[in-house]
């Protein structure tokens, strides 16, 4: 769809990020040594730090992506809800407090902190970096997914924005502006996505949404397969056109307006007892010369051109009522069980003309909302409710990279050590799980607003953008506080991740790997050239993936943390005959392992280099259930056979 | 809130709690993980293998699968409170 950016939402966007700025050149002023610079020197409240927890983890992913997977596919998003907030169960109680006691600033710190051993330090830094570039690129994805309906902005210029404002906020601050500006994110989320939540269920649902732009598509009654006419397409100055060449064996129909030339294209959909009914796709027409069409006519928003319309709403509600007046947030779930929706899918199977003219087809589908709020709805999920046993590893492995991966991503952890002691550890992290926990609860409401509001975009193959969408439906000034808050919960999430990943490459490959003499101011000027290059990175990163779910991104990312640094914390905390080689091996065994696979399975095939998915040679996207359970048996086979080595080392000692 | 307070030095945050009482609210943590995994384990494995149990509606007619999943979250908050409460009454003998 084709934006126009408000006044409203662009002043309101430009203040947030003003305030955001402003605040990061505050605290820089405060910045004087290392210590502050990368771990805010321990002087945080544990409040703050909680409320920060859940800015750092509500990321882009969990607010856009979580949301739009919701809006497309009902439950299937909510899993991820699930899957990342158990993380948090991992973290407190199994690795916060004796990993706090072991720590220093980055995860390779507290690695080594019983064996100071340089290898550990290079295998745990690099990883950190990995883990911490592929976690970027889903935020970076939906900075660019954001600023299109705000600011009427391109892709990539959303995405080097966002690189440009963080590197800007890095390299003026670290770690305490970044702890308050996640602070601020986190708490103005939470609250914004309650506010919206609770206008959702005021609206309560109605067969006709009545947002701008929404229409229902148009429909025949049902009839016998192949007896369409003009006539029953209730257009009657038009003609059918014959179903020829790649038009053959499809369930399309075309009709031709005589007066305009527009075509529309209806999708044959199966009825009851064995009839069929007609409905209106949009399409998306890319011609040779590289102009495009959509729904037959130039896509534009001028005169004689037209733009795709928002859909999605409920057919049917319980006892044939057209609308439900405000709802209770139970009574929400039971009338959708009850209720019928109207979906749009997208035909992954193009149809392409002999003149090289290509038309992509969106078109709805009834489904029943008992469907929708079950698991499995999504092609990422779909496979559980099969029988074959791939596609069931595959979810199995991916709600234990999740469950593994919150305690291994180097920018939560970075965060234990902003606050003074273990308790206030502790207390931070019930904050972070209450905060993230209750958004989370928020996530299915703002989704299956999204779903039934008359607000999604078919065009947009992620739907990242299903959340600020409902919000606009709401009105001008909700859109654009959400879409501001949600641009700055992407600056904070990179901002983390870019001071975790700049303080992996000075304290971990520069100093102790590299054993360059630094005093601490130069330590803190590499830390800023540090993460420069690491945001330049993650602005090409974003670019390249423009066309993937960021839930189902931030996945992969979690896959990686937590097949690299899982076993490595869990063995280093819990068994007494780990060693320095054993987890040095651990770490770049899980790491390149799940790495390998991701680069060989039929998702990035697809998505990243345009191969058929068939052809990808690991057997399904996931790695975690085998590379994490691989970490810990490379961990243990190498400390085994290391003990000797380890002992005559301590001994030297 | 101390912000702009002196930092700490290169050796990192104090430690306040001693290796006794560490070593319990260690044991604490595993012992309520223990309660949480296997509800994790058991969602998890419902949705792979028998995913249509997940369509039953046991009350206010709303399915398992809703149930289940809040019941996670909220259980998590809960595990958490449970945790942390019980640390701070070791902490304050």
């Amino acid at each position: 769809m084709i934006y126009t950016p408000a006044a409203l939402a662009v002043t309101v966007f430009a203040l947030f990020v003003a305030l955001t700025l402003g605040l990061s050149f505050y605290f820089a002023a405060k910045t004087r040594s290392s210590s502050s610079y990368f771990a805010a020197g321990g002087s945080i409240h544990w409040f703050v730090n909680g409320v920060a927890f859940a800015g750092d983890y509500l990321s882009a992913a969990s607010f856009l992506g979580i949301c739009g997977m919701i809006a497309s596919y009902g439950y299937d998003g909510f899993l991820y809800s699930i899957g990342y907030l158990a993380g948090w169960i991992v973290a407190l109680l199994v690795i916060a407090e004796p990993l706090k006691r072991l720590g220093r600033y980055t995860f390779a710190d507290a690695l080594d902190s019983r064996f100071q051993s340089r290898a550990i330090k290079l295998s745990a830094g690099i990883s950190t970096l990995a883990v911490s570039l592929f976690y970027l690129i889903p935020q970076m994805v939906g900075a660019g997914a954001l600023v299109k309906p705000l600011l009427g902005l391109p892709h990539w210029v959303g995405v080097s924005m966002v690189g440009a404002v963080v590197m800007l906020i890095v390299v003026t601050a670290g770690m305490v502006s970044t702890t308050y500006v996640q602070f601020l994110k986190g708490a103005l989320l939470v609250i914004f996505s309650a506010i919206l939540t609770l206008l959702i269920l005021n609206r309560g649902f109605t067969t006709d949404p009545q947002n701008a732009g929404y229409r229902a598509p148009r429909s025949t009654a049902a009839v016998e397969p192949g007896s369409a006419t003009a006539e029953l397409m209730q257009s009657v100055d038009s003609e059918i056109l014959p179903a020829e060449g790649p038009w053959k064996n499809r369930p399309y129909l075309r009709t031709k307006d005589r007066t305009t030339g527009a075509v529309t294209i209806w999708r044959e959909t199966p009825a009851d007892a064995g009839l069929v009914k007609y409905y209106e796709t949009q399409t998306l027409t890319k011609l040779a010369d590289g102009k495009e069409l959509v729904n037959g006519l130039p896509h534009g928003t001028g005169t004689g051109e037209t733009d795709f319309y928002p859909v999605g709403n409920i057919t049917r509600l319980p006892d044939g009522a057209s609308s439900t007046g405000p709802l209770g947030p139970m009574q929400f779930f039971s009338t959708l069980e009850e209720s019928e929706l109207m979906l749009w899918s997208k035909d992954p199977a193009k149809i392409v003309e002999p003149d090289g003219a290509a038309t992509t087809f969106f078109y709805p589908q009834l489904t029943s909302g008992s469907d929708v709020l079950l698991p499995g709805k999504s092609p990422t999920f779909s496979g559980i409710r099969g029988d074959a046993a791939w596609p069931k590893l595959n979810f199995i492995s991916l709600m234990l990279a999740l469950f593994g991966g919150t305690a291994s991503l180097p920018h939560i952890l970075i965060r234990y050590y902003t606050v003074k002691d273990q308790t206030a550890a502790r207390k931070s992290t019930v904050v972070g799980i209450a905060t993230i926990g209750f958004f989370y609860l928020l996530t299915l409401f703002m989704g299956l607003g999204a779903m039934t509001s008359g607000v999604i975009d078919v065009s947009s193959a992620n739907n990242n953008m299903a959340a600020p969408l409902l919000a606009k439906s709401f009105g001008e000034l909700l859109f654009a506080m959400i879409s501001a808050i949600a641009f700055t919960t992407v600056l904070g999430t990179v901002s983390g991740l870019i001071v975790a990943a700049s303080g992996a490459v000075v304290h971990d490959l520069m100093t102790s790997v590299g054993r360059m003499q630094m005093t601490d101011h130069e330590k803190v000027r590499a830390g800023k050239w540090a993460a420069a290059v690491v945001g330049l990175m993650a602005i090409g990163l974003g670019i390249v993936f423009e066309q993937m779910n960021v839930s189902f991104l931030v996945g992969w990312a979690f896959s990686v943390a937590a097949s690299a640094n899982l076993p490595s914390l869990v063995m280093l905390l819990f068994w007494k005959k780990t060693t320095r080689q054993g987890i040095t091996a651990a770490i770049l065994v899980g790491m390149t392992a799940s790495l390998v696979w991701i680069l060989l399975s039929g998702d990035t095939f697809k998505d990243v280099y345009g191969l058929p998915p068939e052809s990808a040679w690991a057997p399904f996207s996931q790695p975690g259930i085998v590379t994490i359970p691989l970490g810990f048996v490379v961990l243990t086979v190498v400390s085994l056979l290391t003990q000797e080595h380890e002992a005559r080392a301590v001994a030297r000692r | 809130m101390h912000i702009g307070e002196e930092h700490r030095g290169a050796a990192g945050p104090a430690d306040d709690d001693t290796p006794l009482i560490a070593a319990r609210n260690a044991r604490t943590g595993m012992r309520l993980f223990a309660i949480y995994l296997p509800l994790y384990a058991a969602f998890v494995l419902i949705c792979a293998f028998a995913p249509g149990w997940m369509a039953q509606r046991p009350l206010a007619g709303i399915n398992l699968a809703i149930w289940y999943g809040f019941g996670l979250l909220g259980g998590a908050l809960l595990l958490a409170l449970v945790y942390s409460w019980l640390c701070r009454a070791r902490e304050a003998l």
